[in-house]
């Protein structure tokens, strides 16, 4: 029926210019839209500009179930105790403010000969241009014992939300002197240094409430993104709490028992109280579902955020495949105002101006001590790809330190002004 | 709470500071002897707090009616709804005769009739409007005067500026990380070819300046200006 609909107004068009246009005043769609799944770093922000910068000339409509929206930066601070949940939700009436059209629904399916989204509650949405940035989904069978059902025993709290809370009310019915273990996961994953502050967090947590308790990391990795700096300040701080255990020893030769609550490193098996299993992650479900990933990643031009597969559908943040950004909230962020500047070119003929992507990571060791990594970038015509880049010394001051975490919490204020508008 | 809002303040001041800063010629050891006529009410420094009279740290550049907790009368707030800031030109007005500017506003002070004693006294409370940024820049660094004037190109500093409100407020606002809007396109410009030149030390702000082009730094000065409300 679309089709033949389309069709018609084509036709239509091509016959007569005079009435073509009542014949699309008629089937209500006027303006140019684009819809975009997902309202986190990239897709609320996205949005966001494409709204505002067009004003009023493109019908922008967002797709994101849930209606408060929790950071997953920054939830680490939460499981240390230095955030309180409230302050990491955010809602959408901001976006609504700018024009977006939100809708609380989740897309089943996307046809891309057709050019619509399908919703869960019924809804069939067309657009001109589809972005997507669903974030991330995990890997099946990426560690042998656990899966999605074992997500309350093992939480994976890798998405903000109530796995985080989950995680938090664990780690606070620790027994005394008990154990918190974490599976790491293979690169890329979203993140780099999300574990290790989480376990700088934890231990900041545990070393105000529960000092005799134990951390214990298996990861699959030699090395990890901050790791100077890190093990720096687990020895400084924690000193003798964490273990981590490496590819070296073993890391990666892990399996968890949900159940039994043991985790099997490299043969041996501990008995632990908490276990935070990060799994192997790949780009959310949608990308698949529409036929723009490649293996694990939707693979996107770096100059737009476009898709390999597909001109008019777009992959933001996580989910992408873009060459040399880590996967962040701040990524996500940046190149979301490269593609809503390109999207809205394309609909409108406004000015596109040169891609231009950078990013920060911000990770906190303990209260008020910050560090952070960042690098600048451009678009290639392979990929996008690093111009130059800094990271944080060891043996920084503390006032040094100090001044980097109140950056970050500048940063917090900053971004999700940016994704959401400015909270009035 | 109170360190960020300490914070905001700070910051705040330091973007009028930098326009401002060289205009205060006053001789702030001896405003420091003058202050002892605002000091029954006001307190200033690291320990201020609020007495009869609001703090003034950090006054400089803050809107007025701004400090926490603070009652200010209604005169004055309906001074800071209309915009009122204190610069060292709208202090200077209004310490020559307070209620003469704001009729009824609380402080009932008579005023400071020598012109010297206000700009000596202004000086004195611009080394509490901390963190001026003008300060951090190199004494010896100036941007030459044709980079200064070339004239930005709004829309595309709009665009660029998307780059920057990932950690800058659009809206002015500071939790920790300076307020940009509104800065005069000198200033602007200067702090931007500072860091560009590693002559203002910030390891992003050195990455993000170093690969703007004098063009796309007048565009975001000029952008940035244009927010001023």
């Amino acid at each position: 029926m679309k089709i033949n609909r389309r069709f018609f107004i084509g036709t239509a068009a091509a016959a007569s210019a005079t009435l073509s246009a009542p014949m699309v005043l008629a089937d209500g769609h006027t303006k140019p839209r684009v819809v975009v799944v997902g309202g986190g770093a990239g897709g609320a922000t996205a949005a966001r500009y494409i709204a505002k910068d067009s004003k009023g000339a493109v019908d922008v409509v967002l797709v994101e179930p849930t209606r408060t929206y929790f950071t997953c930066f920054f939830s680490n601070l939460y499981l240390g105790g230095i955030k309180q949940a409230d302050d990491l939700g955010h809602t959408y009436g901001g976006l609504a403010a700018a024009g977006v059209n939100v809708v609380h629904d989740w897309v089943v399916d996307v046809d891309r000969d057709a050019k619509t989204v399908s919703l869960a509650g019924g809804a069939t949405l067309r657009y001109d241009k589809l972005i997507l940035s669903p974030g991330i989904d995990f890997v099946d069978g990426a560690v042998p014992g656990w899966d999605l059902t074992s997500q309350n025993a093992m939480p994976h709290a890798y998405k903000g939300g109530s796995q985080t809370e989950l995680l938090k009310a664990q780690l606070m019915a620790m027994p005394e002197g008990g154990t918190f273990a974490m599976v790491a996961p293979p690169n890329p994953y979203r993140c780099p240094p999300g574990p290790y502050e989480r376990v700088s967090m934890v231990a900041h947590y545990l070393k105000a409430n529960n000092p005799t308790a134990k951390i214990i990391v298996a990861d699959p990795k030699p090395k990890f993104s901050k790791m100077a700096l890190f093990q720096e300040g687990w020895a400084d701080q924690y000193g003798g709490m964490i273990d981590w255990i490496g590819e070296d020893f073993g890391g990666g030769n892990v399996s968890v028992d949900p159940s039994a609550m043991t985790v099997s490193i490299d043969g041996e098996e501990t008995k632990v109280d908490v276990c935070n299993v990060i799994p192997a992650m790949k780009a959310g479900r949608i990308t698949e579902i529409a036929g723009v990933a490649d293996g694990k990643w939707a693979p996107v031009n770096a100059v737009d955020m476009s898709t390999k597969a597909d001109a008019d559908v777009y992959v933001l943040g996580d989910a992408s495949q873009q060459g040399d950004m880590p996967k962040s909230g701040f990524s996500a962020n940046s190149q979301a105002k490269v593609c809503a500047n390109a999207v809205r070119g394309a609909l409108t003929d406004s000015k596109v101006f040169p891609a231009k992507f950078s990013n920060t990571c911000w990770s906190l060791i303990d209260a008020n001590n910050g560090v952070k990594v960042g690098a600048t970038y451009e678009a290639t015509d392979e990929k996008i790809a690093k111009v130059d880049g800094f990271i944080s010394a060891t043996g920084e001051s503390a006032e040094v330190r100090q001044k980097t975490y109140e950056e970050s919490e500048g940063w917090y204020a900053g971004i999700t002004a940016d994704m959401f508008g400015a909270k009035v | 709470m109170l360190f960020s809002r300490w914070f905001y303040l700070s910051v705040a001041a330091s973007v009028f500071v930098t326009g401002a800063a060289a205009e205060i010629a006053g001789d702030p050891k001896r405003g420091q002897q003058v202050y002892k006529k605002c000091a029954n009410c006001h307190m200033v420094g690291p320990d201020a707090r609020n007495r009869v009279g609001p703090l003034l740290n950090n006054i400089l550049a803050a809107k007025a009616a701004g400090v926490a907790e603070f009652r200010y009368s209604k005169a004055m707030k309906k001074a800071a709804e209309d915009g009122l800031h204190w610069t060292p030109e709208t202090l200077d007005t209004f310490l020559q005769n307070p209620k003469q500017m704001i009729p009824r506003t609380k402080m009932s002070f008579r005023g400071l009739k020598s012109e010297e004693d206000r700009i000596d006294v202004i000086a004195y409370l611009a080394n509490f409007s901390g963190g001026s940024m003008a300060a951090q820049v190199d004494a010896g660094f100036a941007v030459s005067a044709e980079i200064l004037a070339i004239e930005g190109d709004v829309e595309y500093g709009e665009y660029l500026s998307s780059e920057c409100t990932t950690c800058h407020q659009a809206n002015g606002s500071d939790d920790g990380i300076p307020a940009i809007v509104g800065w005069e396109t000198a200033d602007f410009a200067t702090a931007m070819h500072a860091y560009k030149e590693k002559n203002r030390e910030h390891p992003v702000m050195q990455l993000v300046a170093s690969r703007l082009s004098n063009e796309e730094i007048a565009a975001l000065a000029a952008y940035f200006k244009s927010l001023e409300n």
